[in-house]
């Protein structure tokens, strides 16, 4: 049952998933790093659930070759689903049951289970033991799903949206949840709407739009996010107005000032630029430029940017031939 | 103030090893059939609206009609009374066994309870040995509730002779399986828990009628009584009025004797078919499961 070695714990080729004339996924590739905390991003309807579902075993495939802890997910092994901890979309109703029964209940269909008060202290629900599970907000609803994922100690995690609806501070504790498997050397794929979320938890990611996969790899080199120039800028005091800029490291290019008088200029070395720049602006009796900002593009810079590239997102139907092409021109 | 360059917190890198795991034995069907056995008594009696719609309803058509019934079956020396407490125990076994089974699965398919267990390395069997579990012990507490009653309230007399004690147990059980088989398969017309009363509840008041619970089966147009032959309740309740009734009261019954082998045999017939239909519908996946 072991993954073999150099195999990845999910390798997906060419997947393919139609409803009729529809078709949700269409040839989707991804490869899944063992240990590694793996984040599905994309729009709404985009076939991010189709894709983990199918991963997960709920949902059978069209086409293409699925790869999930050595297995083809399609079969349902016991063995197999023992390895895998799920936490779906939807929230899971256990009618008039306690928080704990509910995740005994659980464990008893695992052979190595986590212990039940640990895993019930672990997602923050400790005071709420005994608590009808029908009685809890949609938060603390929300935690019993996620004990419920894990209380078999998983070797691969599928969180779908694990956060959504979660307090900042549950929501916290969550990510803590998510390191501390990661820390263990378990593999977790999460599919989540919270950029600054994948930013915080995943070290690779994909996007995915209308059915393919449109970037995929680490977040730090997302979408050429470390060629993307940072961007220095701050509003021109009346002291400055009308001098010329002293020479400015090379590559770095001031946009035309607009109606807001703010000077913006893109560079890769806004360290340099700045060590030119302040001097220069201290010549001229200027001791705090206004508003200086050095921004860096953030991921969701290059998220918008990627699918308004891919633009059409979850309408895709009508627009197939364009997005191929768009595609083929890429490559 | 000296700045320190912070230690990396790297992405967990293949090189750590994953913590190695306890090699651990996969829990058979029994420890799961138990585990779901148990959620499955604990939800039912905690849940009032199970409680009260499955149990309470066979026991108020007891309470009311049992007070209105009166007077001798034509042709006979018994009480229509006798007649209607023998068909009510097959009800009650019809209403916990079938109409509470369908609408419980068809509410679990919907509230994710279902595809819940689907994605955790649970037999799929230990679902169905929870249900049969469920379905087995408020039967068995239905049909003691309406006995008691009965006994207590309408001079219902108890079984005369270990036979008839004896064909109150097989008839129970048979009975008991072959609705609960039927409900599981019945439960895949539902599309969902709201509808779910909607759709089952016409065919327990239908088969109610038909079978001869309310009215002494004899009496029954002779088509009612030909469509009722092919369903279970009909010779469910044949079966307890053997129990409870005088052999005489067979002068008006439609063989003319208690068919008691072809009773056993449409009961299993049943029984089997519903394993088949269930086998072959139920859904672990699907639109209908959410």
């Amino acid at each position: 049952m072991a993954t073999a070695v150099g195999e990845h714990p999910v390798s997906v080729r060419g997947l393919r998933k139609s409803y009729g004339d529809w078709h949700a996924v269409q040839g989707l590739d991804l490869d899944i790093h063992q240990g590694e905390v793996f984040a599905l991003l994309g729009p709404n309807g985009a076939g991010k659930t189709t894709t983990v579902e199918i991963l997960e075993g709920v949902r059978q495939r069209t086409g293409g070759d699925v790869r999930v802890l050595g297995c083809d997910p399609a079969e349902d092994r016991r063995e197999w689903r023992a390895r895998i901890g799920v936490v779906p979309q939807t929230t899971g109703a256990y009618s008039d049951l306690t928080v704990r029964e509910v995740v005994e209940h659980f464990a008893a269909f695992y052979p190595n289970p986590l212990p039940v008060g640990q895993v019930i202290d672990m997602v923050g629900l400790g005071k709420h033991q005994k608590k009808q599970s029908a009685d809890l907000s949609g938060g603390q609803a929300r935690r019993l799903d996620v004990a419920v994922g894990i209380v078999g100690d998983p070797d691969l995690i599928f969180l779908d949206e694990p956060t959504t609806g979660l307090d900042p501070v549950a929501r916290r504790e969550a990510w803590d949840l998510v390191r501390y498997f990661s820390e263990r050397g378990r593999t977790t794929v999460l599919t989540t709407h919270y950029l600054d979320e994948a930013e915080a938890l995943a070290q690779r990611a994909a996007v995915i739009v209308a059915g393919r996969v449109v970037q995929c790899g680490p977040l730090a080199e997302f979408g050429g996010r470390s060629q993307t120039p940072t961007t220095v800028s701050f509003r021109i005091p009346p002291e400055l107005a009308g001098r010329t800029l002293p020479p400015l490291p090379p590559g770095a290019e001031p946009a035309p000032v607009g109606v807001d008088g703010v000077l913006r200029i893109a560079t890769h070395a806004p360290t340099a630029l700045l060590a030119a720049l302040v001097p220069w602006a201290h010549r001229a009796g200027v001791g705090e430029l206004p508003e200086l900002r050095v921004h860096r593009p953030t991921l969701e810079d290059v998220y918008l940017d990627l699918i308004r590239e891919n633009a059409d997102g979850t309408d895709r139907g009508a627009d197939t031939s364009q997005s191929i092409t768009h595609e083929a021109g890429k490559r | 103030m000296t700045l320190t360059q912070p230690t990396a917190t790297a992405p967990a890198p293949a090189a750590t090893a994953a913590t190695p795991r306890r090699a651990g034995r996969m829990p058979g069907i029994l420890r799961a059939g138990a585990a779901r056995s148990k959620v499955e008594l604990r939800a039912f009696f905690r849940n009032k609206q199970s409680l009260v719609f499955t149990l309470m309803f066979p026991v108020i058509l007891l309470m009311v009609f049992g007070s209105i019934f009166s007077g001798k079956v034509t042709g006979t020396d018994t009480d229509v009374k006798l007649v209607f407490m023998a068909g009510i125990i097959a009800a009650g076994v019809m209403s916990t066994a079938f109409s509470g089974l369908a609408i419980n699965i068809a509410i679990e398919r919907d509230t994710g309870t279902v595809r819940r267990l689907a994605m955790t390395p649970m037999p799929k069997s230990a679902y169905f040995i929870g249900k049969l579990v469920r379905v087995i012990v408020t039967t068995a507490l239905e049909t003691v509730l309406l006995i008691g009653i009965a006994l207590a309230l309408f001079g219902l007399p108890l079984p005369s002779t270990p036979e008839r004690w004896f064909t109150l147990g097989w008839d129970l059980a048979l009975g008991t399986v072959a609705c609960a088989m039927a409900g599981a398969a019945y439960s895949a017309l539902i599309p969902n828990s709201r509808s779910a009363a909607a759709i089952v509840t016409p065919v327990f008041m239908v088969l109610q009628f038909i079978s001869g619970v309310f009215f002494p089966f004899g009496q029954l147009p002779a088509w009612m009584q030909t469509v009722a032959a092919f369903f279970p309740v009909k010779w469910m309740a044949q079966g307890f009025r053997s129990v409870f009734l005088p052999d005489s009261f067979t002068v008006v019954e439609p063989a003319g004797n208690w068919e008691l082998g072809h009773i056993a045999m449409v009961l299993t017939a049943w029984s089997l078919a519903g394993l088949l239909l269930t086998a072959f519908s139920f859904r672990w996946r699907g639109p209908r499961v959410r």
